[in-house]
């Protein structure tokens, strides 16, 4: 098979590849960028954890042929720290229990990131139904979403 | 981590195109749009065409226009539709049950087309290579015999898509384009009682459009039973629409979901339904009507016979909330989902 | 052993906890929230090949041939392995080493590897595996546990106790029988605990490779490296000192990664082998494969109960399907019957436990080892005897709490416990009082308890070694480095660690560095299971510590002329009680010990305390002390459909002292999350096709879809109370956490459906179908329940007889015909033949 050429932009830095058509994202971020930030647990969209940000939106780039990011904006959980600075999400997961094991964690605040960035405020109700595609087996949930709504807390 | 076989990876930027291209090789060649189907699919190799023919990069299957009723482009996401004013307004049962399909994830990514070309499902069939090895394969791929009834000489995988019961309940019609030419079908005629052919679609053609009647006067529903408050399919479904005319029922239709290999509708409850007022005793011949009909089988979550049981309460609790009941505990209960998406 | 245990417990420090007791950030925080915890499928190295496996397509088979040739043709296809190359069997208990790396004569399930691969990369592998090509002769599948029983042969394993029983034991204390013929009421109950699975987020992987001077090194997601060490040496013929095992953080354990498994050691001999670095990381398929949960458990409960409520007795009969392998079964059979007593006043006793082999993936250690199932029981049977006997269930199980510091009838040792004070506690939160059966149709409360070990007082292989071992390290840049061998699961342990640390040294955490899980840098730990870190790895860590604070102030008195028992160390300061302005920087201070003896390092260790069970099976259920929880779960029933929602849970867990609040709440959180997950939903089940037509014998839904896990909208919300009372055996008062919280969510959830509408759910999981069932049942005028019917007549060795401690007993049996004098007894029991086995393939 024909490596095809991708350009997409990659945790805001631009990233000009050759893969193969049978390429998931998930399989470029991690093996070919080496970003192992993004986990997976089933490959086949049934937990959550390869959740990443295209153009804003989270999707499962375990199911998300790499093809298909041909000029699009990808974030992925080593984008959420700016100017050095944790991102709030990471600051009150980290504080607040949001991470046992960890493993669940880079889908859950990149999930969580687009919820708050729509809507800053979100009940927890809404809170509940964003993170419903992110399976935790660890936490029982209720530490990630105090962590998330002391997030939305500390939002203007 | 589960991967991908090879194929060859083509991206066209019109419809037409994408027709010319399906049709160099219609049985080899598969559409891809959201993939959330078609890519777990890949994986475990039930399907394993040569050639993927992506949608993502043609615009005019995106678009949500409006007419007399509503024109839907097979390429709008779940999302997409959820976030549409016009549809939470009025085709509520559609809105209902495209927000509840699987994940908040996988709606961003899944697209109306895709799902009202879902693939059937069953337990024995949606498995690894390895695990269809281990029982022999099926009917359905690989194999001879259905495990799911061993005499049947037919695949009995069930219809799961969501949104078709209450795009049928609504009287939709759905656009097919092929490099041959363009045609117009009712939803219902889309779909045959057969888990391997379950689609009246010819390899060649490409699903362009949805397109919805005006709502005008009607009132719709959608109740699904699943595990979860997430990511589970439908294991029984109902929707149901009617025109109403004051407390009088003009026009009326019940389409069960997840029972067979494809949306059933009830034809006996159309008929018992119009002229009539909602009693309860009215109610309750209709979900018998629907019970009788629905044909579960061994091949999904939960025990058929409970199941099939309780298509008579979906129905119930389905017709009450287009009386005017107030529903709204018993819904969030059994749909464990608070039914509010992020804006 | 008390000279083991740390001079000082409480209060360690003059001015008031720094760090232990407040709710922290934990130290592994940060590296979680920003991608950079390293994972054993993170791990990527240079040149590194990766491996597949061939797995059995048959359920019980002769391998009759393997042919690996077109495998080996393949382009890209570095190695392929089988049988031939893994003589040497091994398991985690010494009685039961009946695993290969892979399988050399016969598959014993669906699953079993068989063969495999390495490539250049995982699809090459992949692709060879589908051509390796392997004959099979059928032999009979054992698809349930009266299979088993039923059928003495084929033999799934040539040992084990007979036929295709694996294990049966039987014990008694005391005259049980008499007790419950005389009691003024009895309860014949019978319970069926459907198996589950821990369903980690993490896939098992693990990276092999040979280091700069040819030695291997195993990174692995483990929760046992020092077993996995000991495993590898024996399954390798590598001496373990040339052994180094890296447990990298877990993505989730929950007891499904402490058995060493087949491709942990397929990809270290691969490695040697090929003298470069392979990868191996399995999908979620196999991860259902690898399996080591929940054994199904069909129970009988009969206990005699008076008038007002005690239990004089409980005869106790439980079967377990083991499935396809020995793993931990013979101590989950034990577990089964327990810890019944550590709870409630059981004056006489009789346990009978039997584990069948069948085909399937092997059963062994989840979240609460064996007890679960029989903790289910347990409770619904006490929900039972108070609707009898018209006694509210809180105020019954108040009544026959066992009482603190006392020995129960199995001779385990109760030192503090939380219990009552729980009850009470969510019997007020939760407005018990005032829903018990006041509550309209269809809506229900529902209570239970549970307790659950603080470690296990005996390790798997029976020596006279601590069981957590804690070295420091401290130098002149004032930097501390604390290293042990546990492992991080997701529970905290690296927290605890560096924690204990910084509090007894007054320094800040982040001061501290925690080196851990490595077998060539750290010393041992036994692992994580069995609750055992907090408590074990706590007690060595605050010895190490004061050892060093010993030295440091020894330093700084003689240096600043201030008497030793005055110093306090706080703050990063080693400063005078009397005049806090009179003192030096932490630093100074270790510069201060430094010259004055040297490089500064010490250690600790932690054996428990030595059980007074001197009985046959003794081994197992002793720890040094117990936590409690107790639970009310509130239910809602659709009586229509049986749909059941559980909308809030309240918990009360007798914690001892919270070293981190924010931790202790996760655990308790995160246990409930999994016991709702139980009750509701989990389930690993097997489908057998039509025998006419098919052989085969499969696992239904090997997926993360089908395998049930409730989602953020299926959770409850869970209102979490912590006891504490400082329990003397554990670090700063501590005991444990992790696995407790979750036994009582199944039985509280079954007694809530009988209070919301009347029926009996006595199999779990509780699903709308079974309650639907059973009102239909009700509605019919048949008995009122969904469970079990019958327990099978099983052939039970001649039961051990051990008199209770009120009764004069010693803790021996009065017919055991040999009799341990005082040594301790192995989990595993005939331990001692198969330790001198296990020492003379390791040495
Ligand atoms: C974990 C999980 C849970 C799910 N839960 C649900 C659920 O609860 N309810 C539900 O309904 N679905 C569910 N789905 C299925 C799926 O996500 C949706 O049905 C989705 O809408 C499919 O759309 P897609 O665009 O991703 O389809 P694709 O995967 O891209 O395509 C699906 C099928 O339709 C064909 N196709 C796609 N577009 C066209 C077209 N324009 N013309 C002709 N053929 C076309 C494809 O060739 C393929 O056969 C779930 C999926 C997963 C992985
Ligand atoms: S219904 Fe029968 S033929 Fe169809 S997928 Fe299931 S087992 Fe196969
Ligand atoms: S890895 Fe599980 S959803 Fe993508
Ligand atoms: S923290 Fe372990 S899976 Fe969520």
């Amino acid at each position: 098979m024909t490596k095809l050429r991708i350009t997409m932009a990659v945790n805001g830095e631009p990233a000009d590849l050759l893969v193969d058509p049978d390429k998931t994202l998930l399989e470029v971020l991690r093996e070919d960028l080496n970003l192992t930030g993004t986990k997976h647990g089933c490959e086949l969209g049934e937990c959550g954890a390869c959740a990443v940000l295209v153009d804003g939106q989270p999707l499962l780039s375990c199911l998300l042929v790499a093809h298909e990011c041909e000029g699009r904006q990808v974030t992925t959980v080593e984008g959420l720290v700016e100017d050095g600075r944790l991102h709030p999400l990471q600051e009150c997961f980290a504080d607040l229990g949001g991470a046992q094991c960890g493993y669940c964690t880079p889908g859950i605040l990149i999930t969580a990131k687009a919820l708050l960035d729509r809507e800053p405020h979100p009940s927890r109700e809404l809170i509940k139904e964003a993170l419903s595609g992110n399976l935790c087996r660890c936490t029982g949930y209720q530490q990630i979403l105090d962590a998330v709504e002391e997030a939305a807390r500390r939002n203007p | 981590m589960m991967r991908l076989p090879s194929y060859r990876y083509r991206a066209p930027k019109t419809v037409a195109d994408a027709a010319a291209w399906l049709a160099e090789s219609p049985a080899e060649t598969m559409l891809l749009a959201g993939g959330t189907d078609l890519i777990p699919n890949m994986k475990r190799r039930q399907q394993t065409p040569s050639t993927v023919i992506g949608l993502r990069s043609i615009p005019e299957l995106t678009a949500i226009t409006r007419g007399q009723g509503l024109t839907i482009g097979s390429g709008v996401t779940l999302t997409g539709l959820v976030h549409d004013a016009r549809v939470r307004a009025h085709y509520v049962g559609l809105w209902q049950a495209v927000a509840q399909i699987a994940t908040p994830h996988l709606r961003n990514m899944g697209t109306i087309g895709g799902n009202i070309c879902l693939d059937t499902r069953c337990t024995y069939y949606d498995q690894t290579f390895e695990w269809r090895k281990a029982i022999d394969f099926c009917m359905k791929k690989d194999g001879d015999t259905c495990w799911v009834a061993t005499s049947s000489d037919r695949c009995l995988a069930v219809s799961s898509t969501d949104s078709a019961p209450a795009l049928i309940a609504l009287g939709a019609t759905v656009t097919l384009v092929s490099a041959a030419g363009t045609r117009e079908v009712a939803l219902s005629d889309l779909y045959a009682n057969d888990g391997m052919h379950y689609l009246t679609r010819r390899r060649d053609e490409i699903l362009t459009a949805v397109r919805l009647p005006s709502g005008n006067g009607w009132r719709s529903t959608y109740w699904k039973l699943r595990r979860r408050g997430s990511f589970d399919f439908p294991v029984a479904s109902v929707a149901a629409a009617a025109r109403f005319d004051g407390d009088h029922i003009v026009d009326a239709r019940i389409v069960l979901g997840a029972v067979a290999s494809r949306p059933l509708e009830v034809p006996a409850a159309s008929a018992r339904l119009v002229g009539q007022a909602l009693s309860n005793d009215l109610i309750t011949a209709v979900a018998d009507d629907a019970y009788a009909l629905a044909k579960p089988m061994d091949n999904t979550d939960f025990e058929l016979v409970w199941r099939k049981k309780v298509v008579r309460s979906l129905v119930t609790s389905a017709l009450r909330e287009l009386r005017g009941d107030d529903m709204r505990e018993a819904r969030t209960k059994l749909a464990r989902h608070p039914l509010i998406v992020v804006s | 052993m008390a000279s083991n245990r740390p001079s000082a417990h409480l209060p360690i420090r003059p001015t008031g906890a720094a760090v232990i007791g407040r709710a922290r950030r934990r130290v592994d925080g940060r590296a979680k929230v920003t991608g950079q915890t390293t994972f054993a499928d993170d791990v990527m190295l240079p040149r590194m090949v990766h491996c597949r496996l061939l797995r059995s397509s048959v359920p019980h088979a002769k391998i009759v041939k393997v042919d690996i040739s077109k495998a080996q043709a393949l382009a890209g296809v570095h190695l392929v392995l089988t049988g031939e190359q893994f003589p040497t069997a091994y398991g985690i208990l010494p009685v039961s080493h009946d695993e290969h790396a892979l399988c050399r004569d016969v598959v014993r399930f669906v699953g079993d590897p068989v063969a495999a691969v390495v490539a250049r990369d995982e699809a090459t592998a992949e692709a060879a595996v589908n051509l390796i090509d392997v004959a099979y002769e059928p032999l009979r599948t054992f698809a349930s546990p009266i299979d088993s029983l039923t059928y003495p042969e084929p033999r799934i394993h040539d040992y084990g106790d007979v036929g295709n029983v694996h294990k049966a034991v039987a014990l008694q204390f005391g005259e049980v029988d008499d007790a419950i013929a005389k009691a003024d009421h009895v309860f014949d109950d019978l319970f069926f605990f459907e198996g589950n699975t821990h369903l980690p987020l993490e896939q098992h992987a693990t990276v092999a490779t040979k280091d700069a001077d040819g030695k291997l090194v195993v990174y692995s997601s483990t929760q046992t490296p020092h077993y996995l060490h000991r495993a590898l040496a024996k399954a390798l013929g590598i001496p373990a000192a040339h052994i180094r095992v890296i447990a990298t953080p877990n993505g989730g354990g929950f007891g499904g990664k402490s058995d060493p498994f087949n491709h942990e050691v397929v990809v270290a001999y691969a490695a040697m082998r090929l003298d470069r670095p392979v990868k191996i990381c399995l999908n979620r398929e196999e991860v259902f494969y690898c399996h080591r949960g929940r054994h199904p458990v069909l129970m009988r409960f009969r206990a005699g109960v008076t008038n007002d409520g005690k239990l004089t007795g409980l005869d106790l009969q439980t079967l377990l399907d083991g499935g396809a392998y020995g793993s931990y079964g013979v101590a989950s059979t034990f577990y089964t019957g327990a810890l019944q007593t550590v709870t409630y006043d059981i004056p006489t006793y009789r346990f009978r436990g039997c584990r069948v082999f069948t085909n399937k993936p092997p059963c062994g250690p989840k979240r609460g080892h064996g007890t679960p199932q029989s903790r289910f029981g347990q409770e619904v049977q006490l929900d039972k005897i108070a609707e009898r006997l018209s006694i509210d269930p809180a105020d019954l199980r108040l009544n026959i709490v066992q009482p603190p510091d006392s020995l129960t009838a199995n001779f385990l040792r109760v030192r503090t416990i939380g219990l009552s004070d729980c009850i009470k506690k969510v019997v007020e939160r939760s407005g018990w009082r005032d829903k018990y059966r006041k509550l309209p149709h269809g809506k229900g409360v529902g209570l239970a308890c549970s307790s659950y070990l603080s470690g296990a007082g005996l390790p798997i292989n029976w020596n006279d070694l601590p069981h957590s071992g804690v070295q420091l390290k401290l130098d002149r840049s004032g930097g501390v480095t604390v290293f042990c061998g546990a492992t991080e699961i997701g529970q905290g342990s690296d927290d605890v660690l560096v924690g204990i640390v910084a509090e007894v040294l007054g320094i800040d955490p982040f001061d501290v560095r925690a080196v851990t899980g490595d077998t060539d840098l750290t010393p041992v730990d036994l692992g994580s299971y069995s609750s055992r870190v907090t408590l074990m790895m706590g007690n060595a860590a605050i010895q190490a510590a004061e050892r060093a604070r010993e030295l440091i102030a020894d330093a700084v008195s003689t240096k600043l002329e201030i008497p030793k028992d005055r110093l306090v160390f706080a703050g990063r300061r080693v400063c005078d009680t009397e005049d806090p302005n009179k003192g030096c920087t932490f630093q100074e201070a270790v510069c201060m010990a430094e010259a004055r003896f040297g490089t500064l390092g010490t250690t600790g260790s932690y054996t428990p305390p030595r059980s007074a069970a001197r009985f046959k099976g003794g081994g197992v259920g002793p720890s040094p002390t117990y936590s409690y929880t107790a639970a009310v779960v509130e239910v809602d029933v659709d009586p229509d459909t049986g749909w059941v929602t559980v909308p809030r849970v309240w918990i009360a867990h007798d914690i001892g002292r919270a070293l981190n609040p924010t931790l202790v709440r996760g655990q308790v959180e995160g246990g409930v999350y999994m016991g709702i997950g139980e009750a509701l939903m989990e389930e690993q089940v097997f489908r057998r096709l039509p025998a006419k037509l098919s052989n085969a014998l499969v696992h239904k839904f090997p997926s993360i879809l089908e395998y049930k896990s409730p989602t953020s909208l299926d959770m409850p919300d869970v209102i979490t109370d912590l006891i504490e009372d400082p329990d003397p055996a554990g670090p700063f008062g501590a005991k444990e956490v992790g696995q407790g919280p979750l036994l009582p969510i199944m039985p509280a959830v079954a007694n809530a459906v009988y209070d919301a509408v009347g029926v009996r759910i006595d199999s779990i999981p509780v699903t709308p179908e079974k309650i639907l069932r059973a009102l239909e049942a009700k509605a019919a005028g048949k008995p009122a329940r969904s469970g079990p019917a019958s327990f099978p007549d099983i052939l039970w060795p001649e039961t051990l007889r051990v008199t209770p401690p009120w009764a004069g007993g010693d803790g021996r049996a009065s017919n055991d015909p040999d009799r341990p004098t005082n040594r301790n007894v192995d989990a595993g029991v005939e331990a001692r033949a198969a330790k001198a086995a296990w020492e003379k393939s390791t040495s």
